[in-house]
């Protein structure tokens, strides 16, 4: 018997496969073709204080690899959020990770205090890395001294841990790794999409009506993988590890690189089942490798 | 319910200049009932492309288990599938999406597509022809050598065409056409360019219409909220083209 299981703070997981932020709404689609009770935990879509409509369209373009987003954020706010996906999921016997977005601290410490209220939210998400809105997110997550600011307020007024969302868009993200651990982060979710851009060779134009967006998918795994390797090195924190996952192998890669848990993004578009897939593969890999756990896998690469 | 499968191809054949008509099996069929939803297409096994492609449906075939696809091979996924072949397998995911109420024709209905636009009034025509529905097409396309499933519309009712260059039938667009024709039915169904169904609102705003909208599309099942589109609800209120249509009344969606 593979034990599967993964404890961090605030989440005991029965595994350590979750959608990420943005990539799986609120639950609601991906309820209509699987169990959620299935997954480790969900990270929901980003909330903020109040309703946000998001970017002009397009808003998505495909590049190698990989795709550009540039949502904007869309999403119900607070009240939404709180009163109606939150309760709706519920119903799932899963673990909430409740991601929390912002234009100002103020808003990040309302958005904190409000949502780690809910019964099934067990952990925080902050975003302090979202590339396509023109003020706050990725101001927070590029400066140390703010990003390490921004983690003491949530800290003060989260019920529950709070994790740190990391950009890769900067020069030393282990700066801003320990950065938010010296702000008191319990945990560091890493990383966010990296700034690109396509453009029509026809025209000339930019493919994405807000100019430029966020790449994600297959393409941008090595640097992830890299990034959760340096952070997982020289901090203490526990990493939920992301970027470009699409199968059980690039899964146990971000464990063996540091992460305790993995979040699979822009493969759910792909394949809507890649996270059940992924979860029923892994305790044959995990065995095929001669580990009995997951915990016994996480950091290998360290350790050699 | 949605399903995703690995569906056999049965035949697969050019039908006009860079359009195909790509027929493929499986038990997903089975799931499809209205004309006007699309089925999300995994072109190749790797990730590269990327990203599903969302097509029409443009006919349905239950007693075999079959449906067919038309689609216009012009970006990097839609060649790749274009070389499937009869034998292969493609990942299909769908039925997606709500498409055409057929319950709310009457009598007659005018069915207005523009280019690639024009698949899904096929299934639709052939479903509103069996409830006894007359149907009127009115089908515009670039050129002659763009135009394709002519006989098919013909065998189903009263069928015009308008070419951009006017190598065949109406020179101009459809609504050349709509022009000349009487106002004698109670509801439309269109799809195509987003000019074109604009120009289609316009000219109908009396009548009881349709419209199947198109936008750039990520997940195609509603969680990515690529393709949302503002309403003339409200100035908060949106809509997601994939999930909420891509069929919705007219006068609703602003594009």
């Amino acid at each position: 018997m593979i034990d599967m299981s993964v404890k961090i703070p605030g989440l005991e997981l029965k595994n350590p496969i979750m959608p990420a932020s943005g990539c799986f709404g609120f639950g609601k689609e991906y309820a209509q073709l699987y169990d959620l009770s299935q997954l480790g935990a969900i990270m929901i879509k980003a909330t903020t204080v109040e309703t946000r409509l998001g970017n002009p369209t397009p808003r998505v373009a495909e590049t190698s690899s990989g795709m550009l987003n540039a949502i904007g954020l869309q999403n119900p706010g607070l009240e939404g959020v709180y009163h109606s996906e939150l309760p709706w999921l519920e119903q799932f016997d899963v673990p909430i990770i409740a991601n929390v977005a912002g234009t100002t601290t103020e808003d990040y410490v309302e958005v904190a205090r409000e949502i780690s209220n809910a019964p099934n939210v067990h952990a925080l998400e902050i975003n302090i890395s979202c590339p396509n809105v023109k003020k706050g997110g990725i101001t927070f997550g590029t400066d140390p001294a703010v990003a390490r600011e921004l983690t003491r307020a949530v800290k003060e007024v989260s019920s529950v841990p709070v994790y740190i969302k990391l950009s890769p868009n900067v020069t030393d993200i282990v700066s801003i790794a320990k950065a938010v651990e010296e702000g008191g982060a319990d945990g560091i979710t890493m990383i966010n999409t990296l700034l690109g851009m396509r453009l029509d060779p026809k025209t000339g134009r930019p493919v994405i009506a807000n100019i430029t967006g966020g790449l994600s998918g297959p393409a941008i795994k090595p640097v992830a993988l890299r990034m959760v390797y340096e952070v997982s090195k020289q901090t203490n924190l526990p990493i939920i590890g992301m970027g470009g996952v699409t199968d059980v192998d690039d899964v146990i890669d971000f464990l063996s690189a540091g992460a305790s848990a993995v979040a699979v993004g822009t493969a759910n578009f792909v394949n809507p089942f890649v996270c059940p897939e992924i979860i029923g593969k892994l305790p044959e890999r995990l065995h095929e490798l001669g580990y009995d756990s997951v915990e016994e896998l996480i950091g290998r690469s360290h350790r050699l | 319910m949605i399903k995703q499968e690995r569906m056999k191809v049965v035949a697969q054949q050019s039908i006009a200049r860079h359009i195909f008509e790509l027929t493929v099996e499986g038990g997903l069929v089975d799931e499809m009932a209205e004309p006007g939803q699309f089925v999300h297409v995994r072109v190749a096994d790797s990730f590269e492309p990327l990203l599903r492609r969302p097509i029409s449906v443009a006919s349905i075939d239950k007693e075999n288990n079959r449906f067919t696809m038309i689609y216009r091979a012009e970006g990097r996924g839609t060649q790749i599938l274009a070389d499937k072949k009869a034998g292969d397998e493609i990942d299909v995911l769908g039925p997606l999406g709500h498409g055409f109420p057929v319950e709310q024709a009457e009598k007659k209905a005018f069915l207005i597509g523009g280019g690639i636009g024009v698949p899904p009034l096929y299934e639709l025509a052939k479903q509103l022809n069996s409830r006894g529905i007359e149907t009127v097409h009115i089908l515009g396309f670039e050129s002659k050598q763009a135009i394709f499933y002519e006989e098919q519309f013909k065998a189903l009712g009263d069928t015009h065409i308008a070419t951009v260059d006017g190598s065949h039938g109406t020179e101009g667009f459809v609504t050349h056409i709509l022009n000349e024709l009487p106002h004698d039915f109670d509801t439309y169904f269109s799809c195509g360019p987003t000019a074109m169904l604009e120009a289609v609102q316009w000219a109908y705003p009396q009548k009881k219409g349709f419209l199947s909208y198109e936008q750039r599309m990520g997940c195609g099942i509603g969680a990515c909220f690529a393709c949302v589109c503002r309403t003339t609800k409200s100035e908060t209120d949106y809509i997601k083209v994939c999930s909420d249509g891509p069929v919705f009344p007219a006068g609703v969606v602003i594009s």
